[in-house]
Order: C-alpha cells, then structure tokens, then sequence
C-alpha cells in the first residue's frame, strides 16, 4: 500500500483496517500525532487528510490511500511555523501539550475553510478537541489573533499589595 | 564532579578547571549534629539544586522538578537566574536525574510544616528531620503545587544568590576592589563607576575556590529583574510542532509494544488464560500473565490491542465483588451518623463547645454532602518503556515521582536500585495521576518476562478504570444558627482523613467549631488529585456556609465578609471579586451569580461564577478569579494555572463521577466520562494580588473554589440546593 504524509509517498505493509494513527506513530515514526481515547472523542489524532481534520484513530488506512495527509511535522514550511503555530507561542498556550497537535491542526483546517470565523463557528470546529489542561480560551485567542478579529484582552490584573 | 568544598548546605566547587558549580545541598561532615548522621558515607550528598557557570559564561540549571505542563522548570531557572543576576539568553536548564541525591526534602518539609518561608528551613535541625524523611520515603516529586515555593525559594534562590557573592568576591580579590563598590547585572560583574567590567565566567575558577555563604542575601520584591516577569516557556516550541517527545513516543532499539488489560473487578487475579487466537494473530510475540493482568506482546500497539481483545481470562471474585456505589454512600452515611450519636470521635479542631451549642439550639442546619470517585484522565494515557540487560535496567517514563519511579522497578525486578535508570519525559498532564508508579512497574515486569525491551500503552479504558481516584466522601453539617441567622456552631464529620490536614477547616469567626473525622476504607485504588482533599471539602464548606447567607437572607458575599473581619487577606480576595465581578450589577434575565473561596497550598483563590439556566441546562457564562499567591513569579504563567485549575474543576463538578458497580469502575472513555470542551469553556478573567505572603502555590489552588461558586450559582438560579456531584446527578446538563 503507497500512503503520502506531508508530501512524501510511503510504502506501508499494514493490515488494511489499520488506523490511520497507529500507521503514522508506529509504522512511519510520526509521534507528533497522539492516541488519547481511540473512539474518536478526544482529538488528540486529529490529521488533514485532504484538507479536512479528521480523527486517525477510527479512519482505516485504506480510507487514507491515495489522499493527502498533512500532520503536525508538515505544517511549518521551508522552516518557519504555520500562523497558526507561531500565534500558539505567541499566547503561550499549551501547558502539558499532548493534545496541542490536534487543536492546531484542527484550528488550521477551520482558518483554512473559514478566514473569519465567529466564536459559534470556532466552537463548533474545536468540539471534537478536548485539553484537560483547560486553555480553550487561549486556544479560541490564538484562533482569533490568526483571523485578526479584534478580542477582549485576557491578560492579568496584577496588584501589589 | 570536582572539589565540593563546604560541609553545609551551600557547596561550591570546580569543574573542568575553569566552571563554577554552585548547590544548594548536604555534605558528609556536616558540623550540624542533628544533620551530621543524614549523609555518613564519604559517597552521599543530598543535593536540592545546582547551578553551573561555564567558561563560555553560560549557566545551567539543574531543576529537580518535572515537567508537566505548568511550565515549572522555566519558573525555577528564572528564579534562580535573578538572585544570580544572570543575562536570561544564557541560562539553560536540564532536569536532574532520578537519583537518591535530588531527593526533594522541601516537599516533604512543606506537607510537616505547611508554610514556606526563607531562610529558615535553609538552617536549624526541622529542615534536617525532614531531609531524613524524604530520603527514606525516596521523593522527588512534583506535586503538591511545591515547585515554586519550596524548590524555588529554598533551593534555586538560595543557589543563585550564593553563586553571586562567591563571583564578587573573587572579583573583588582580583581587582582590589572592595564588594560594596562592584555591582552585577546580566552575567557581568562593574565596578560601580564604570570603569571595569568583566563577565562571571572569568572568576568561576577563583570564586570555586571560595568558602559559599552560609544565608546569602536574597533580594527584596523590589530588586527583583526576572521573578515576576513574563518569560516565554522554554518547552513550548517542541509542542507546537510535534517534536516534544513524551513517554508514549520514545523509541528503544528491539523494542516490542503491549497493551493490557486488568481484572475488571478492583483487586481480581488472573486463575486462567485461554490465548490460542491470539497467539496466531499477526504481530503477536507474546501473551503474557502477570498477577492481576494480561498483555500482549506484539510489533506494533495496534496488533497487540487487537489480539488483547482475543484473549480470553478467567479472574478471580474478590469480596468485594458486588459492590455498588450507593452501598458505599449509605455506608459512609450510617458510619458517620453512629459516630455522632456516639459522640466518640476525636475532632481535629474544637474550639468553644459545638456540640452543646447545637445540642441546646432550636435551629440547626443539617445537612449531608457527597463527592464521587474522580478519575484523572490525563490526556496522554499511561505508559512506560522498560529495557533491560542483565542486571541494568532504563525505564522510559513521564513521571512526578522519578525516583519513587526508580525505586518500585528496583522492588519489583529485586534488584539495587543503582541498577536502574530513569529517563523522565514531559507528562502528557499529572495532575496526581503520574505520582503513581503501576504502569512502569507492568512495564518493567513485562520486560523481564519477554525478554525484549517493552513499551507498554493502556488504552483509554484502561486508564480510566485502573486509575488510583479521587476518593468518594461524605462529609455531615450541624450548623447552629442565633436569632440574628449566624452560625453559632459549626460542626462537621466527614469520612476518610487525608492530605492536606487543613482541607476541611474554616477560615470564618464562628464561636464553636468542631470538626472531626471517621475511617471508612473502601477496597477502590486511591490517590491525589488535583488539589486533593481540598476538591471536596472546599465543595462541602462553601456550600454550606453559602446555604447559611441564604438563610439569613444575606447577600452569601457580603455574609461571608462579616465573618471575615479578621481575615485580611481574604477581605482583600472579596473586595476585589466584588469589583472585577460587579457583583451588585444586575444580570440578564435568567441569570445568577454564585460565589466561593477557598485556601490550600499556601494560596487562597476566589472566584465568582455567572450562570445562565433555562430549564436544567446550564451554561456557565464567565468565570471571575482572584488569586492571592503573596508573589507570582511568572504572572502569565500564574493566570494560565488558575484558567487550567478551573476548567479541571468545573470538567468534575458540571459531569465527572466514576461509580462502582459489581466491585469494578462504570465510566471507560470519555462518551461516558464527558470533560468541558471549548463550546462549554466559560469565559475566565483572573486578577493576582501580590500581597507579600509567603510564596504559595499554582497547580492546584484554582480548583477548589469552582464547584461550589458554580453549585452557588445554580441556587441562585433556581433555588436548587445540589448537595452531591455532579450536577448530572441532579439532572442538569451543559
């Protein structure tokens, strides 16, 4: 079976049921792309598979053949970070980190099919996406900063007593 | 390792002939008595901290701390950086390896004595009873929300400002200059008028040679250049772009994958295996039988958990076999209502006489409250890669506990545990969960039996219902309220003691207070979440005191501020939530507010929470916090711990429960374990007040309050009382 990952054709010797995850951590080495529930409830695996997120640890690979998949190790071009990227630096958003790949890719997908999404439109194309550490407001901020909308200011009110 | 010149807890030294090495540490020789038998070999030392200044003028930190997601080991160099003076751009930072000498004694010194303050524990013989603690209870944990304010403030502070003041006096030698004319900034060492400058590394040899302070000056709040920055986190760039390489990526030549499956039932054993279709699947290496587990050992993880889903096993029943989780609440509750009847409990606090006053008074609240049985659910499931060579063994793992880590496989494969090596990954979240060493000691037992290098992957299943949970508790109030709607007496028996001590306590001016608490072990895994104790009892407490206000017919802010006069760091939280809230600003039209606060590891968070209800859904509008940690030393990062700590708490209070039935966990993934999601994400505004208290903590202190403020909230609404979590359970959705 030919797979193409970030442009580049693989030849895969895999049982054709294989999710789409385990063929890209295990079989070609990308970890950037994580397991989280294997049910589809998390995002932890999202990918692009022809520009559409979806989640590689219910999509067969022979639902994948012949497609384009684009994961986390793809997006930055010649070097520099995808926006996308950057602004999650940017608003210091991760914490532990592990689900960041799905979200990324998630918000890429959405900035991608929409330039100006609104905050109904940005939670429906995140819902598939949990972080267990809680930063859905940076997530939705770093979004927005990419979409250049104009938002409400999250930083701290610092006082010293 | 070179010269270690001082017997103390400060030590100096050279390496490489041209590096000064700076720790914060204990020697043999200690001319301390009660410190002295700590470290008897000539071999020992207990070493907290350490700092390296290079030829090349850069610093390196070694943190003790792991990283798991609160972006601690950044915090941890830019403290030690400041008390250093030294130019950011050359600090680097590695974590220290899990060796018995890292051994984190603050931690344990923090759970003894509850407060942190500088430079005490650096002397006297309290510090040097808890170094004995934590060296025989093998700690290095990170936990207990400790990085900052016990690493930070005894260790890397301390190490930074004595490597400072070795540097200027080697310079002062070598210039003839005295030390009150020289000043240092950004890794330099001027002479006041300008006229000399040079950079720290040409006196690292000279200072290395230098006697260490024994209390080096640390700065004042006011001289501060890095604490109480904002400094990009050092570990992001490695998460954005898919690099980062946590537990469940590592690659081991060899290696094969095993995915597990436990006995359902909470303490089952395996009586027999029937594997013959696995043992044919493709990939499949191995189907092997542990005690209380079954794996299958295959070449890639997919094969292994397919083949794990064709092994059939018998397990044993245990006792507990029928065990059903309203039978642990009634359990709970008949224990603690016999307790009472019996009055034979010995309280914790007991101040004035609460049970003559609630006995002798005619109004009395009294109610009973409930918490379920919480599971973690890091996002990245548990794991662990074991090798193993003869008698070497490399344990690959994301760890709060690398030492403990180091010492359960040394136990589990009986062998010393200088045999094994951990290598520590960033944790995929923690949050208590990866203080627990099981998956690594499957992995490692796993390894031995295969023959083959093992990285072990639980899946989502198995994670959540082989987790070591937050406990279930009931906790009973009698509340005595006088004519005027004040308590009078508050007492409150809960089961099931654990840590922080303090959890339950009140911080409100009520005349008789008795607090106390039963044991009532149940035969469920348990262990610390997020905020441990604190997650319950701060639900428990803030509610009632919440149904109290309603009694009286008070505004519960204002009520709560009248029983905190003598509070001044609390007054100081409600004023301002008052404020960033509005709090006496009208809503919209099926609105309400509801308000809670709450102290634990040193902090003391208060938040407000605005609801929207119609019907029994639920949306929870915005989140006002307030923080007061005396310093935060990275504020962004400070305001990112509170966003994170609410929305943990707020996944927990809206749906989270494992229940038990038949002795084993309901829930398995997360259709049935829902977690808030960005469309149920309130807003979140947080304002920290840096009041100058001893440092407090971050990872946890955000938690407690939401459940009650959101609870609080609810009553506001509807007039709903929800005295048991979830709020599922009450009917009410998001």
């Amino acid at each position: 079976m030919e797979l193409t990952v970030n442009g580049q054709l693989h030849s895969i010797d895999v049982a054709s049921d294989t999710p789409l995850l385990w063929v890209i951590r295990d079989t070609l080495g990308l970890t950037g792309t994580k397991f989280g529930c294997g049910i589809a409830q998390c995002g932890a695996c999202t990918v692009h598979l022809n520009g559409n997120p979806v989640r590689s640890c219910m999509t067969p690979v022979a639902a994948a053949m012949g497609g384009e998949i684009i994961t986390i190790e793809g997006l930055a071009q010649d070097g520099q970070l995808h926006p996308v990227q950057q602004a999650w630096l940017d608003l210091q958003v991760p914490q532990c980190g592990y689900c960041q790949s799905g979200q990324i890719l998630s918000a890429v997908a959405l900035l991608e099919q929409n330039p100006s999404p609104t905050d109904e439109q940005i939670n429906t194309a995140m819902a598939g996406n949990i972080c267990r550490c809680g930063m859905y407001s940076r997530i939705k901020a770093a979004i927005k900063q990419v979409a250049g909308v104009q938002q409400f200011d999250p930083a701290a009110e610092v006082a010293n007593g | 390792m070179g010269k270690w010149t001082r017997r103390g807890f400060i030590t100096a030294g050279v390496v490489g002939g041209t590096a000064l090495v700076v720790g914060v540490a204990l020697r043999p020789g200690n001319r301390n008595a009660d410190l002295a038998p700590l470290v008897e070999g000539e071999g020992e030392t207990l070493v907290n901290t350490w700092v390296k200044i290079g030829a090349d003028n850069k610093v390196t930190v070694i943190v003790p701390h792991s990283e798991m997601g609160q972006g601690a080991q950044t915090v941890l160099a830019q403290m030690l950086a400041d008390e250093l003076d030294a130019d950011w751009r050359d600090v680097e930072f590695e974590e220290a390896p899990a060796e018995d000498d890292f051994a984190n004694y603050a931690l344990v010194y923090g759970f003894a004595f509850g407060q942190f303050d500088v430079p005490k524990a650096l002397v006297g013989t309290a510090s040097g009873a808890m170094l004995q603690v934590a060296k025989a209870m093998k700690m290095q944990i990170t936990g207990g929300s400790l990085s900052v304010r016990a690493t930070g403030q005894f260790g890397m502070r301390v190490a930074g400002a004595a490597a400072r003041e070795m540097l200027l006096e080697a310079a002062s030698e070598e210039w003839g200059v005295p030390v009150s004319q020289l000043r240092t900034n950004g890794g330099q060492i001027f002479k006041s008028d300008g006229s000399i400058a040079a950079p720290y590394s040409q006196f690292a040899a000279a200072a290395g040679a230098k006697t260490p302070p024994y209390t080096p000056r640390l700065k004042t709040p006011k001289e501060f250049k890095l604490m109480g920055k904002n400094l990009p986190r050092r570990d992001l760039p490695a998460k954005v772009d898919g690099r980062a390489v946590f537990g469940i990526d590592v690659k081991v030549p060899g290696m094969k994958i095993a995915a597990i499956k436990a006995s359902p039932v909470f303490g089952g054993r395996v009586l027999k295996v029937e594997s013959s279709s696995a043992d044919s699947m493709p990939g499949v290496q191995q189907v092997i039988a542990l005690e209380d587990a079954v794996a299958v050992v295959a070449d890639s993880y997919w094969q292994a958990r397919q083949a794990l889903g064709a092994v059939e096993v018998q397990w044993s029943e245990p006792e507990h076999s029928n065990l059903n989780q309203n039978a642990i609440f009634d359990q709970f509750e008949s224990t603690i209502a016999t307790a009472l009847a019996e009055t034979s409990v010995d309280p914790e606090v007991d101040a004035g006489d609460a049970p003559a006053a609630i006995a002798a008074n005619g109004d009395v609240l009294d109610v009973t409250y409930r918490a379920p049985y919480l599971a973690h659910a890091c996002m990245e499931p548990m794991n662990a890669t074991v090798a193993l060579n003869g008698e070497e063994c490399e344990v690959w793992v994301g760890t709060q506990n690398p030492l403990g880590a180091k010492h359960a496989v040394a136990e589990a494969l009986e062998i010393e545990p200088e045999k094994v090596k951990v290598n520590n990954h960033p944790m995929g979240g923690g949050f208590g969960r990866r203080s627990m060493h099981d998956a690594t000691v499957q992995a490692a037992k796993l390894a031995k039996a295969a023959g083959v290098p093992i990285k072990l992957i639980w899946s989502r299943e198995e994670d959540m219902q082989h987790d070591f949970y937050r406990p279930a508790f009931s906790s009973r109030f009698q509340v005595a309220l006088d004519g005027s709607k004040q308590p009078s007496a508050w007492r409150n028996l809960y089961v099931n003691k654990g840590e922080p001590h303090e959890a339950p306590h009140i911080p409100y001016a009520i005349p008789n207070v008795w607090i106390g608490s039963v044991k009532e072990p149940m035969p469920i895994p348990e262990g610390p979440w997020r905020s441990v104790d604190s997650s319950q009892h701060a639900f428990f407490t803030e509610s009632v005191i919440d149904e109290a206000a309603h009694i009286a017919g008070q505004d519960p802010l204002a009520y709560r501020k009248a029983l905190l006069v003598d509070q001044p760091r609390y007054l100081a939280i409600l004023d301002k939530l008052e404020a960033t809230s509005g709090w006496s600003r009208p809503l919209p039209e099926g609105w309400a507010r509801g308000i809670a606060i709450h102290e634990s590891f040193g902090t003391i968070v208060g938040e407000v929470v605005e609801v929207a209800v119609e019907d029994r859904r639920v949306e929870v509008k915005r989140v006002y916090c307030v923080a007061d940690p005396g310093f935060a030393m990275s504020p962004d990062g400070y305001v990112a711990q509170m966003e994170s700590g609410i929305i943990y708490g707020l996944s927990a209070a809206i749906s989270g429960q494992i229940e038990i039935q038949n002795g084993a966990a309901v829930q398995s993934n997360f259709h049935d374990y829902p977690v808030v999601r960005m469309s149920s994400s309130p807003e979140i505004r947080v304002a920290i007040i840096n009041s100058g208290a001893p440092v407090g903590g971050a990872g946890e202190p955000g938690t407690p309050p939401i459940a009650p403020a959101l609870t609080n909230a609810i009553f506001a609404a509807t007039g709903q009382r929800i005295r048991e979590l979830p709020i599922a359970k009450a009917g009410f959705t998001v």
